[in-house]
């Protein structure tokens, strides 16, 4: 064995594809028949890859569709290719979604109506002003929950609370009015013991009654946004997806408990 | 070149494109979508192509690229989430998942592009680790540690959920 160039990772994939030369594949075999924990390992993505492939394989046998016939694509070349792509980015939306949340089926996906990313946008906005600031990050403290919950809902014209995310390990520190378009919006805000701050936004929703979640990052602000009730919501925080969604249930489920019959609405 | 020969040359590769393409965005009609704005464009570069050129990895690094430049263009717009994903999202904890019975494609999912897209190039197009490091526009030494880690990855996940794979990354 004098020589003999040791076992790369490299070695192990292309014993996996079937790709080894027959003198690398022995040395291969060899090592591996005294490794067995690392054969198992091996055998395991074997098996993995098949899966994979068997599991796509249908898409092999598909006839395929008249429309990517080359002579039809040449003969078509003059139609514009734009709308095309739309349906990509449709679809993209979903599996970006399979990334987040781990849902392999079941999330859907539609455009943003043009106000709801205005609401979004400017929730982010308020979010990166004002949990940065360290002298009057709000107008009215947590102390005076009671006062500031009646006055912003007053405000907004709608019945707001401020959700109890203790659960979740953050207090309430208070609240601010802001403008959000035409209307005044409700910014609620969050510290947890590590100082990271997350804010609420709440303001009526003037299209829709209610909205499935919706996420979006900007410059590693993350944000869910949802419209229930006639109240759009946004809450942001400078964290993982993973972290936020949780965050983001919570209140949702607050929110709904609180406007069931007994409270009624306006 | 007459249309007959280029559709000689393309038409063979078109299954394979097709299934990438589902691979990536699991959705048919978006799938055909990406295929024929991979055909279109290399119909309309066809005399940029280098003639001794590996036909097959130029297509499929066309499609790729196409495919990145929309996930690109989607980033910067929001994604929706339906209550139903919200819902799914505790599945790593369901008695399913826990007895090990997850999809291969959900394992898929898991992870970030460029392993997805190694693991698909060469697990199951069956692109040599010279053509993959071409469509990947990669070194080779990078397709074969990225391929080693996306196939580490996807055991993980297969054998331990999701939970672990992110606590693993993060």
């Amino acid at each position: 064995m004098t020589g003999a160039r040791p076992i790369g990772e490299d070695d192990l994939q292309a014993y996996a594809d079937g790709r080894l030369e027959a003198a690398r594949l022995e040395t291969v075999k060899d090592y591996l028949s005294s490794n067995p924990g690392v054969a198992q390992r091996v055998e395991r993505e074997m098996a993995q890859r098949e899966a994979l492939r068997a599991r796509l394989a249908f898409k092999m046998q598909e006839p395929i569709p008249a429309r990517l016939r080359v002579a039809n694509l040449i003969s078509a070349r003059k139609r514009p290719a734009l709308f095309k792509m739309k349906g990509v980015a449709a679809a993209l939306a979903w599996l970006v979604l399979g990334g987040i949340l781990g849902a392999a089926g079941g999330a859907w996906w539609s455009e943003r109506s043009s106000s709801q990313m205005a609401v979004a946008d400017s929730a982010i906005t308020a979010h990166r002003l004002y949990v940065s600031e360290r002298l009057h990050p709000v107008e009215v403290p947590g102390e005076q929950e009671a006062h500031l919950v009646q006055w912003l809902s007053r405000r907004v014209g709608k019945p707001l609370k401020a959700p109890d995310l203790n659960a979740q390990g953050y207090r309430l520190i208070g609240g601010r009015l802001l403008p959000s378009g035409s209307e005044a919006a409700a910014l609620f805000m969050y510290e947890n013991e590590g100082g990271n701050r997350l804010t609420l936004f709440a303001r009526s929703s003037l299209e829709e009654k209610e909205t499935a979640f919706r996420f979006e990052m900007q410059d590693g602000i993350s944000a869910f946004s949802w419209i229930d009730n006639g109240l759009s919501y946004v809450v942001s925080a400078r964290a993982d997806r993973t972290q936020l969604l949780p965050i983001a249930e919570a209140i949702y489920h607050q929110f709904q408990t609180a406007s069931g019959p007994v409270k009624g609405r306006l | 070149m007459t249309l007959d020969e280029i559709a000689s040359l393309l038409e063979p590769q078109i299954p394979g494109l097709r299934r990438y393409a589902w691979a990536l965005l699991r959705d048919d009609e978006a799938a055909d979508d990406l295929v024929q704005d991979t055909l279109e464009r290399a119909i309309r570069h066809w005399s940029q192509r280098h003639r001794d050129g590996d036909l097959r990895a130029w297509l499929f690094a066309i499609q790729r690229n196409l495919f990145l430049n929309a996930l690109r263009k989607r980033k910067t717009h929001g994604v929706q989430v339906g209550v139903e994903a919200l819902e799914n999202s505790s599945n790593a904890d369901n008695p399913e998942s826990r007895a090990g019975l997850r999809d291969i494609l959900a394992g898929l999912d898991s992870l970030p592009e460029e392993q997805r897209s190694v693991l698909l190039l060469i697990g199951v197009e069956d692109l040599s680790y010279e053509q993959a490091a071409q469509v990947l526009d990669v070194p080779l030494g990078t397709v074969m540690s990225r391929l080693s880690r996306a196939r580490g990855r996807l055991r993980e996940f297969m054998e331990n959920g999701r939970t672990a794979v992110l606590r693993s990354v993060k």
